[in-house]
Formats: C-alpha cells, sequence, structure tokens
C-alpha cells in the first residue's frame, strides 16, 4: 500500500508538471505581466473575447454545375457535327435543372448513331434518355457525379477563399466547411473588425470569364431583346455592363454575349499587375497551353469583332479583336489599387468557382472583447473562491483535500486547452466556472459518504475505503450522462457553444481523476500518518 | 459542521403539493409562451441567432438620446428598426436591431445603412462594439438544430438509464429533465427575455444536470432496494431521499453560488445564459426530489391497481 502510494504520488505530480506546461509553457519570467502573457499565448482565444469578424458563406454550386453542362452542351454540339449529324438545337431546358441538357430535331433515320454517338463520349457522366418518336434526347447528370462537382466546387471556393484572406495578413484564419452538407464555408478572421474590406476582397473574387459578343451595348434589356428579335437565343445571355466601356456615358448599358465563354478562370497560367499606355491600373495575364490554343484559334477567326472580360456577372470591358492573340493579354478597365491586386492574385491561383452569397456575418470589436475577458475571469475567480471557502468551513480538514483537488482540476483543463488547438470562448469560460461547481459534487458525493460511514461506527480506513467505493457508482453515471449532452453540444453546436462543450468534457474529465485518484491519494497519505483510533476530520 | 443530519421527512406525501406547485409554474410559462405565439409567432422573444436580421451594439461617447438614432435611422429608409439601451444605462451603449431581410443578397446592406445615418444624422461619436447579420436560412437551421440537439441529448439519456437502471427510471429522469426545460424556458417567456445560442447551450447544460441530480438520488433508492428486499417501495423511496438530501443541497448549492456569480459578475453577454442556469439548478434540484421519485412510485402505484404483479422496479445488478 505504502509502496503503492508513492508511485501514484510520482505520477500526480508528473501530471501536475506536463499540464503546467501545457499552460504557460516556458515562461520568460515569473512576474505576473511574463505568466499572464505565456498563457495567453498557449490558450487559443475564440473570436468573442480576441475580437474579429465571422462569416458564412454559401457557395451557389449550381452556377459550377451549370458552367460545366454548359461546357458539356458546346462539346456535344461539336461532336454531333464531327458525326455528321443534324440537330435543331442543344440547349438546357430549366435554369433551376443545372444539371439537365437536351438535345432537339435530329434525324429519325440516325437515331441509333445519335445513341451511340452520345453513348460513347457522355454515358460516364450523365444518363441518356429520349430519343423516341420526337427526336428529342435529354441527358441528365448523374447523381454521384453531380454531388462530387459540388463537393469539389465547394473545397475549390475554400482554396480559393484562402488565398484572398492571406492576403490580409490574418494569422490563424480558420476557413473550412461548415454545417451538414448545405455547402456552406465558415471563415473565422481573428483581429479583424473591418468586414467590408474583408468583403470586397472574397466578393471580387466572383469568376472571371471572356465572352464573345454578339451585339451591345444596349440602354436596357428590352433593347438587347429586340436586337435579338424579341426571344434569346438559348446558346446567348444578357450582361449588365458599364457603358462608359464602349461609349463613354456613364449609364447601366446591356451586351448580348455568347453563353459559353472562351477562357475562364482556371485557364490562366499567370497575371499580374501592370499599367497601360495611358498610366491607367491594369493586369496583364498568360494562359495555360491548351486554354492559349483554343483562344487563338477563336481569336483568329473573329478579327475585327468584340469580346467582353466578365467579372462578378458584369461586363468590366469589351474590347475589339485586333489580331489573333495566342497566350498573352491584358484586361483594362478602371480598377483601383485593391482592385488589380486581387485581380492579378485571383488569376493567378484560379478564380472562385462559383459566386458565394452570405448567410452571416458577426464581427466582436476587440475593446468588447477584453471586456468579457475581464468579466468572465472576475465571475470565474469569485465562484472559486467562494466555493473553497465554503468547502473549507464546511469539511475542515477534507475541505483541503477537495480545495487541492478543486485547483488541479482548474490546472489539468488549462493545461489541456493549451495542448490542444480548442479555443476558449466566453462561455467556454462559463464552462470552466460550471466546471468548478459540477467538480466539487464528486468530492460533496464522497464525504457526505464518508461522513455516512463514520456514524455508522467504521474506522476512520474503512469509511475512507467505503466511502469512495460506493460514491464511484454515482459519479461515472452523473459524469456519463453529463458528457453525453456536452457531446450532443459539441456536435450540434457552433464556435462559442462549441467552446463551452469543450471546457466542460475536459474539465469532468479531469475532475474523475482529481476528485477520485488524486482527493484518495490524498486520503490515503493523511490515513498513513495517523494513530489508530484517530478519526478523520471530515 | 453538518446540515441535514437525520433528517426523516416523509417526501411521497408531499406530493400533491409538489404537482400543484409544478402545474402552477409550467401552466405559467406555457400561457406566456401562448401569449408570446400570438404576439410575435414565437413562443419566446428569439434573439438574432434564430430570428435573423441585423444587430449591432453600437457604443457612444455621451448619453445617447434613443429617440434621436430612431429619427436618424427611420430619416434614412429604415422604419422598423428598434433601438433599445444595453446593459446599463452609464457604458452609453445602445443595440440598433433591423428586421430580417427576406433576400439573402442584400444582408449585408442594412449594417452600413445604420453606420451611415448614424454619422449623416447624429453627431454623437460612436464606436461599433459587435455586428450580427444573419439572413433567413442560417436562423431556420440553427432553430432546427437547437430542437435537435436537446432531443438527442435527452433520448441519449434515457438509453444510458434504461441500459444502467430499467427502463422506468429513464422516462421518470427524462419527464423531470422535460419538466425543468419547460419551467425555465416558461422563465424566459414570463420575464420576456430572449433565448439565444448560448441560452440553448445553458439548457442543455440544464438537462444533464438536472439529470445528475436525479441520478444521485436513484442510485440511492437501487442501492437501498438490494439491500433491504423487505421494505416497501414508497419507504425505501423517502429514505433515499432522506439519505442523498444533503449531499443534494450542499451540490445544489455550490453550483448556485458559482452560476450566481456569473449572473452578477460575467457581464451583460452571459446574462441570459447564467440566467437559464440560476433557474434551472433551482429547479432541477426541486424536480428529482419532487417530480422523478414520487414518478417511480406512482408508477407502481398503477401497475398494482392494474392487477399486475407489483414487482418493485428493482434494479438491474450493477457490479459495484
Amino acid at each position: 500500500m505504502k509502496k503503492n502510494l508513492n508511485s501514484k504520488i510520482a505520477l500526480i505530480v508528473a501530471v501536475l508538471v506536463v499540464c503546467v506546461y501545457g499552460m504557460i509553457g516556458v515562461p520568460s519570467g515569473f512576474s505576473g505581466k511574463a505568466l499572464t502573457q505565456a498563457l495567453a499565448q498557449r490558450i487559443h482565444l475564440g473570436l468573442d473575447l480576441r475580437g474579429g469578424a465571422h462569416l458564412i458563406l454559401q457557395v451557389v454550386v449550381s452556377e459550377a454545375v451549370s458552367a460545366e453542362t454548359d461546357n458539356t452542351a458546346g462539346r456535344i454540339q461539336q461532336d454531333l457535327r464531327a458525326a455528321g449529324l443534324t440537330f435543331s438545337q442543344v440547349y438546357k431546358p430549366d435554369p433551376a435543372k443545372p444539371g439537365v441538357i437536351r438535345v432537339e430535331g435530329t434525324a429519325q433515320a440516325k437515331a441509333n448513331t445519335v445513341r451511340s454517338t452520345l453513348d460513347a463520349k457522355y454515358s460516364n457522366e450523365y444518363d441518356l434518355t429520349g430519343g423516341g418518336a420526337d427526336n428529342t434526347w435529354t441527358l441528365t447528370m448523374k447523381p454521384p457525379v453531380l454531388l462530387a462537382l459540388e463537393k469539389k466546387t465547394v473545397q475549390q471556393a475554400i482554396e480559393a477563399i484562402r488565398d484572398r484572406v492571406d492576403s490580409l495578413g490574418v494569422s490563424e484564419p480558420t476557413i473550412q466547411e461548415y454545417g451538414l452538407g448545405e455547402n456552406q464555408i465558415l471563415v473565422e478572421l481573428p483581429g479583424i473588425d473591418d468586414l467590408d474590406r474583408v468583403k470586397s476582397i472574397i466578393q471580387s473574387t466572383a469568376r472571371l470569364e471572356i465572352h464573345a459578343v454578339v451585339g451591345g451595348p444596349y440602354p436596357d434589356e428590352a433593347a438587347a431583346l429586340a436586337s435579338v428579335g424579341g426571344a434569346l437565343p438559348a446558346d446567348e445571355v444578357l450582361k449588365h455592363g458599364s457603358g462608359a466601356l464602349a461609349t463613354g456615358s456613364d449609364a447601366d448599358s446591356v451586351y448580348v454575349l455568347q453563353r459559353i465563354s472562351v477562357v475562364a478562370g482556371s485557364d490562366f497560367r499567370s497575371a499580374d499587375p501592370g499599367t497601360d499606355q495611358n498610366g491607367l491600373r491594369n493586369v496583364h495575364f498568360t494562359l495555360t497551353n491548351e486554354a492559349g490554343d483554343r483562344f487563338y484559334e477563336y481569336t483568329s477567326a473573329n478579327v475585327g469583332r468584340s469580346m467582353a472580360v466578365v467579372m462578378g456577372d458584369r461586363v468590366r470591358e469589351v474590347a475589339s479583336i485586333k489580331n489573333a492573340i495566342r497566350d498573352s493579354g491584358q484586361i483594362d478597365g478602371s480598377f483601383t489599387a485593391d482592385e488589380v491586386l486581387i485581380l492579378s492574385k485571383m488569376l493567378r491561383t484560379g478564380a472562385l468557382p462559383a459566386s458565394l452569397n452570405y448567410l452571416e456575418d458577426r464581427t466582436v470589436g476587440a475593446s468588447l472583447g477584453a471586456d468579457s475577458i475581464r468579466q468572465g475571469v472576475t465571475a470565474a475567480i469569485v465562484g472559486i473562491l467562494v466555493v473553497m471557502a465554503f468547502m473549507l468551513f464546511y469539511y475542515r480538514g477534507s475541505g483541503i483535500n477537495a480545495d487541492l483537488a478543486l485547483v488541479m482540476n482548474l490546472l489539468i483543463l488549462l493545461g489541456f486547452m493549451g495542448f490542444s488547438t480548442a479555443t476558449l470562448t466566453l462561455p467556454g469560460i462559463a464552462g470552466v466556472i460550471l466546471t468548478i461547481g459540477m467538480g466539487v459534487d464528486s468530492n460533496v458525493l464522497i464525504f457526505e459518504r464518508i461522513r455516512e460511514e463514520v456514524r455508522a461506527g467504521k474506522a476512520a480506513a474503512a469509511a475512507v475505503d467505503q466511502g469512495f467505493a460506493h460514491a464511484w457508482v454515482t459519479i461515472i453515471d452523473t459524469h456519463v450522462t453529463t458528457i453525453v449532452s456536452a457531446a450532443i453540444l459539441f456536435l450540434f453546436g457552433t464556435g462559442p457553444v462549441r467552446g463551452f462543450a469543450t471546457t466542460l468534457t475536459i474539465g469532468l474529465g479531469a475532475n474523475l481523476f482529481t476528485a477520485v485518484f488524486v482527493s484518495r491519494v490524498i486520503f490515503d497519505s493523511h490515513l498513513n500518518k495517523m494513530k489508530p483510533g484517530q478519526l478523520v476530520s471530515i | 459542521m453538518e446540515l441535514f443530519r437525520g433528517v426523516n421527512v416523509d417526501w411521497l406525501r408531499l406530493k400533491w403539493y409538489f404537482l400543484g406547485f409544478s402545474l402552477i409554474f409550467s401552466v405559467a410559462g406555457i400561457v406566456s409562451m401562448g401569449w408570446h405565439w400570438a404576439h410575435i409567432g414565437s413562443p419566446v422573444p428569439l434573439s438574432v441567432d434564430f430570428r435573423g436580421g441585423t444587430q449591432l451594439q453600437v457604443q457612444f461617447t455621451q448619453t445617447p438620446d434613443l429617440n434621436k438614432i430612431r429619427s436618424a435611422t427611420s430619416g434614412a429608409g429604415m422604419k422598423d428598426a428598434s433601438v433599445v439601451n444595453y446593459d446599463e444605462p452609464r457604458n452609453n451603449e445602445v443595440l440598433i436591431s433591423l428586421p430580417e431581410q427576406t433576400n439573402e443578397s442584400s444582408l449585408d446592406q442594412g449594417r452600413q445603412q445604420i453606420v451611415d445615418a448614424l454619422h449623416a444624422h447624429y453627431d454623437n461619436p460612436f464606436t461599433v462594439r459587435n455586428t450580427q447579420v444573419v439572413g433567413p436560412t442560417v436562423g431556420k437551421q440553427l432553430e432546427k438544430q437547437a430542437g435537435l440537439a436537446t432531443l438527442y441529448s435527452m433520448l441519449g439519456m434515457l438509453v444510458y438509464l434504461w441500459f444502467r437502471f430499467q427502463l422506468i427510471y429513464g422516462v421518470a429522469a427524462v419527464v423531470a429533465c422535460f419538466h425543468d426545460t419547460l419551467i425555465t424556458v416558461g422563465a424566459f417567456a414570463l420575464t420576456g427575455q430572449e433565448i439565444s445560442l448560448t441560452v440553448i447551450a445553458a439548457i442543455l447544460t440544464l438537462v444533464g444536470y438536472s439529470m445528475n441530480d436525479t441520478i444521485v438520488v436513484f442510485d440511492r433508492i437501487r442501492e437501498n432496494l438490494r439491500l433491504s428486499r423487505r421494505e416497501s417501495l414508497p419507504d425505501v423511496v423517502n429514505r433515499s431521499i432522506n439519505q442523498t438530501l444533503s449531499r443534494t443541497v450542499l451540490t445544489s448549492g455550490l453550483t448556485f453560488l458559482t452560476v450566481l456569480s456569473l449572473y452578477i459578475f460575467g457581464g451583460q453577454v452571459l446574462r441570459g445564459f447564467s440566467f437559464a442556469l440560476v433557474v434551472g439548478i433551482l429547479i432541477g434540484t426541486y424536480s428529482s426530489i419532487a417530480v422523478a421519485a414520487p414518478m417511480l412510485v406512482a408508477w407502481q402505484e398503477w401497475r398494482g391497481t392494474k392487477g399486475k404483479p407489483t414487482a418493485l422496479p428493482a434494479a438491474k445488478r450493477a457490479r459495484v
């Protein structure tokens, strides 16, 4: 028993040392200031305590799907023509179902050739139906392919946002998938409370594409529609843009563009900010080899016509094609310094695959965070002192035991927070306070039980032994149920609430160790020194 | 020092008083929730987390005049902005809220509009301490998650108690927890305080805490049932409550003190959270004595009147 006790004490001291290291590392000094600083370095504070911005974005994945099917529709036309098959149109019948492509007006006699041509190239990604008497075929993107594309889009968006956010110089940003499959992204930027700048950097990174211009600019959509005979063909699209680009007037104008882009976001190999001959800011870019070939083919066939640079769903620039361009060029326009930097960075790293909706944003000013820390810590200290004083008063000698266990409980909790990447939030501090209350419960259970045993006339050692044995069952049950509710909180909660669940769970786990193991060791070492027949101070 | 030494109260004789007490508070809560439902469309006032919308916490350098702020915002075209003092008036802090935007893309405009309106029409320098903009999607999603979380945690505990004790113990404990949740949420409805995400966290903690208290009593009942098989169930239950009373009151008292410290010193941000815990710990302690334990006895008596064998709901033998 005694030998055993020594190794137990050694274990406790080892745990203490490790946890104190976890809390403050190796501090530069032992003054109050140096210690606080060391503590602040080890423990990650949540946004609500250190101040910062919290955004939830939703990726409009249907845009990426739509872009993919647009491309496929273009390829289908080429393939059908290459196979010498006729058709009246290839289009997407329902904007709400971006994964559906329809081919109409094929020749009845060639139905089998159409089927085999489409099957040969697209059966991996699409389900092919139709081909009956109406000579209409429907290609529907397969659900697993659709899902994979949506997933990839969200991942690309996360990568792209991370690149942009890096240019803000934020330390420890969080950018990750969020929620349960609703294509949402969580962005947390500690120390940033200028939301407008954040948004302009993330938002301006919408898709960039170059489209062929069919006609325009027109003063409004009605005029643009009139120019194409009242109904927009399926392979064309209307886009707004500033008239200043072509006519010198500032009024909003409408262009008719080819729906399928010539060059899209992922086709750029490099891009750098520069200036044009008038000293205005512009962006120089080079294309990848494959895109360069495509661009050359297009520009050489369309000399004299216009192409439009579309960014963020608006026409940013319209340029007439003077000669064939292979793989380098520039985007002019009235850009701000920030815009040029972002645009060139964006072209280098790949554009956002789809645009974003803001579902939620929150900012906490640094001063509010500091107030919260002060209030939370005050509440915690007052709570701890009251509980410790009461335990001493009520349980006398054993109260010291409980208080030691309580302090160690806190040290382990903070040590764990230091080692892990868990963040301490304001509700997290509340979790620490609650841990004190619930942690002392284990001690109370044990002590009350020992008192009962003493009252029943048992000797000191036997009373302690029985008290621990009986209380243990109850302690397990109470801890498991509380950890169940904390775990569910962690699964369902976000940010601050998660911080609460974290501290509560770690605190309760530590409590099992301190209230049962540590407290027992203290009792045992005390019992060893006691004379036979002496009573426990409880 | 020792309180509650050798207490011998017949708790089960008080069950009608308990029932009356619980009913009064539950009904008051439900009526108040009904009143809110009729007025604002939800049983309790919801914070911006669930309600959606825009909320700014603004600190002015001089004492703010709420009416001037209102005229500044309505002058800028925000007709239904609500402007209230936040926390203690000496902090010069004001909460300005706009109702939910139905359109996700216009979410962001409200925040800027408010700041611009204050700059233009009210010459009292200010800093924005905190902004929250929540879209309808997120609000709905959070509401659903909060409901599911509460449901799952009760289910999880029911299953655990079923496994450790017996089904009826689990049912009694969950009914007690539900009773606590109802009364706590009712307290929010009665006092007109908003339920936010952190309050939901507090309520879930409460579910765990109330379960704790109940389990301590149940554990003792189980132990006493094993030790004295001749004693009637009501006697065993009474004795178990009395034996654990000292622990129950002490622990609750201490936890209550820490939570009270949180309520007093924790600041406005945690006020709702600590309010839920202050109410919940009182109710949770009460319910383990007054709701959960009597339910066990009532269940056995009900089985007796049905002519079924009046077997004690003796627990499965747990390894001690």
